[in-house]
C-alpha cells in the first residue's frame, strides 16, 4: 500500500546491468520535508535505487512517481528538466566544477531555471552564509578544503528550493566533526524548507540524522512503512 | 553490569516521544544512562569538584548536578554518604561548621591525601569491557537453535538501535557541549553495536550451520 501524501513512490522496480541483479522487487516512499536513509551493505543496491528514483536511471520494471507523475516514461529531456526544477544533488565528493568558484558553482542551478546571474549570485552568497562557508565564495573548489566543499555542494543542492534532495554518502570523504555539521546543516534545512531529503549511507551515525530508514538488501528495499 | 560499562539512558525528546508503553520508561533494555559518571566515581569526582576549593555538602550536589548529573541528579544522601565515607578515609576533612537556624551545615575540604587519591584515578585508565557475553549473542543462538528467524531478530534490534540514536542525535543537535560529548559517547558505542549486528546478519548461514552440527 502507497502511504497517502507520499511525494515520492517507487514501486517494483528492478534493474540489472548485464548479468548482475541490482534492484530486485524494490519499493520506496519518502514525504515531503521526510528524511528518509537508504541503508545497506556495499553492492547491495542503495545507490542504483537513488539513481532510479531521481530519473538518472531508468529501471527496467517498475514505476517511479513523483507528485503524482510517472516519470519512468519520459524522455530524457524531460527526466533532465525535471532534476533541475524540482530535485537537488549531493555526493560523496561534491562533484563541483571546479572551473567555477564556489558562489559560481552554487549559483548554477538558479542560472540554469534562467535567473540573472546578479541575483543568482546573491542568492548563492547567502546560501554560502547560511552553511557558513562564506569565506569560500571567491575560491575555486581546488582551494578549500573537504568539508567547506561539501558544504558548497549542499548549498549547491537546496539553493533553487528544491522538492527532494538526494544526497549519496554527502560525509563519505568527511572526518566525523565535519560529517556531524554536514549532516546537521543538510537536514535541518531541508526540514525547514520542506523539502524532502533521500540519504544513501552506510553509516548508523550519519542515517540517525533521518526520520526512518530503509534497508535494501540484495536490490531488495525493506520499508517498514511499507510493511505496516 | 560492571562500574565501568558503557550506561547510556534514553533521552526524553519532544520530537521522539516513544508512544510505546513501558514498564520503566526512563531506561532501555540495555540500562544505559547519559551520566558519564557511574556510582563507583560519585567519591572521586566530588573531591575533584573540592579541588578548586571548600564547599558545603548542598553546593557539591549542586556543582555535581550541573556538570555530570544531567538527567540523574544526586541525591542528598549519595553526597552525604560518600562526604562521610571521604572523611573516613582522611580524603577530606571538615573546614568549618556553620549553624544558622536551620541544620548545622559542614564544609568539606579535600586533604593532600584526597588531592594524591584524585590524580592516581585521574592517570589510571578504565579497563575497557569486552562484552564477550552478550544478551544478543546469546538471542542469536538461540533463534538459531530454536528455528526462529534470526535475520529477523537482528533486523529489529537494529531499528531499535537505530531508534536510540536518533533520539541522542536530535537532544545533541539541541543541547550544549556536555550535552554533545556524552550523547557521541553513547552514539560511538550503539554505533559498535550496530556493525557488530551487520555482521552477524552477514554470517547468518555460516552461523547457523555450526550452531545447527
Amino acid at each position: 500500500m502507497i502511504p497517502a501524501g507520499s511525494l515520492l513512490v517507487a514501486e517494483g522496480l528492478r534493474k540489472t546491468f548485464g548479468s548482475t541483479t541490482a534492484l530486485d522487487d524494490a519499493s520506496f516512499s519518502v514525504h515531503p520535508g521526510e528524511v528518509v536513509a537508504v541503508m545497506g551493505p556495499s553492492g547491495s543496491g542503495k545507490s542504483t535505487l537513488l539513481h532510479c528514483l531521481a530519473g538518472i536511471v531508468r529501471p527496467d520494471a517498475g514505476s517511479v512517481t513523483y507528485a503524482g507523475r510517472e516519470i519512468t516514461g519520459l524522455s530524457d529531456a524531460e527526466r533532465s528538466a525535471l532534476r533541475r526544477s524540482d530535485f537537488g544533488f549531493v555526493f560523496q565528493f561534491g562533484q563541483l566544477v571546479p572551473e567555477l568558484s564556489c558562489v559560481e558553482n552554487v549559483a548554477l542551478p538558479l542560472r540554469l531555471g534562467g535567473v540573472k546571474r546578479k541575483e543568482a549570485e546573491r542568492t548563492a552568497r547567502e546560501w554560502l552564509e547560511r552553511l557558513e562557508v562564506g569565506d569560500t565564495a571567491r575560491k575555486r573548489p581546488g582551494d578549500v578544503s573537504g568539508g567547506q566543499g561539501q558544504r558548497v555542494a549542499v548549498a549547491r543542492a537546496l539553493v533553487a528550493s528544491p522538492k527532494v534532495v538526494f544526497a549519496d554518502e554527502p560525509t563519505g570523504a568527511l572526518d566525523t566533526l565535519n560529517g556531524e555539521r554536514v549532516m546537521s546543516l543538510l537536514t535541518d534545512t531541508a526540514r525547514r524548507q520542506n523539502t524532502a531529503v533521500v540519504l544513501v549511507t552506510h553509516e548508523t551515525r550519519v542515517a540517525a540524522y533521518s526520520d526512518r530508514e530503509i534497508i535494501v538488501r540484495d536490490g531488495r528495499a525493506r520499508d517498514p512503512e511499507r510493511v505496516a | 553490569m560492571s562500574s565501568s560499562a558503557v550506561r547510556v539512558r534514553v533521552a526524553r525528546s519532544p520530537r521522539f516521544r516513544d508512544p510505546r508503553p513501558q514498564r520503566r520508561p526512563r531506561y532501555t533494555h540495555r540500562v544505559y544512562t547519559l551520566s558519564t559518571v557511574t556510582l563507583m566515581s560519585i567519591g572521586h569526582a566530588l573531591l575533584g569538584l573540592l579541588e578548586a576549593g571548600p564547599r558545603h555538602g548542598y553546593d557539591l550536589k549542586r556543582a555535581f548536578d550541573e556538570r555530570f548529573g544531567q538527567d540523574r541528579p544526586l541525591h542528598y544522601g549519595q553526597v552525604y554518604s560518600t562526604m562521610s565515607r571521604l572523611l573516613k578515609n582522611g580524603l577530606v576533612e571538615v573546614d568549618g561548621v556553620e549553624s544558622g537556624g536551620g541544620p548545622e551545615r559542614k564544609r568539606y575540604a579535600i586533604t593532600d591525601a584526597g588531592i594524591t587519591d584524585v590524580e592516581r584515578w585521574l592517570a589510571r585508565p578504565e579497563k575497557p569491557e569486552p562484552y564477550l557475553q552478550s544478551t544478543l549473542y546469546t538471542k542469536v543462538v538461540l533463534a538459531l537453535l530454536t528455528g526462529r528467524s534470526a535475520a529477523e531478530l537482528l533486523d529489529g534490534q537494529r531499528a531499535e538501535h537505530l531508534r536510540l540514536m536518533r533520539i541522542l542525535t536530535d537532544r545533541k543537535r539541541s543541547g550544549d557541549l556536555a550535552d554533545q560529548l556524552i550523547c557521541d559517547h553513547a552514539l560511538f558505542h550503539l554505533e559498535a553495536d550496530l556493525r557488530w549486528l551487520e555482521l552477524t546478519a552477514a554470517r547468518l548461514d555460516q552461523l547457523a550451520s555450526e550452531v545447527r552440527a
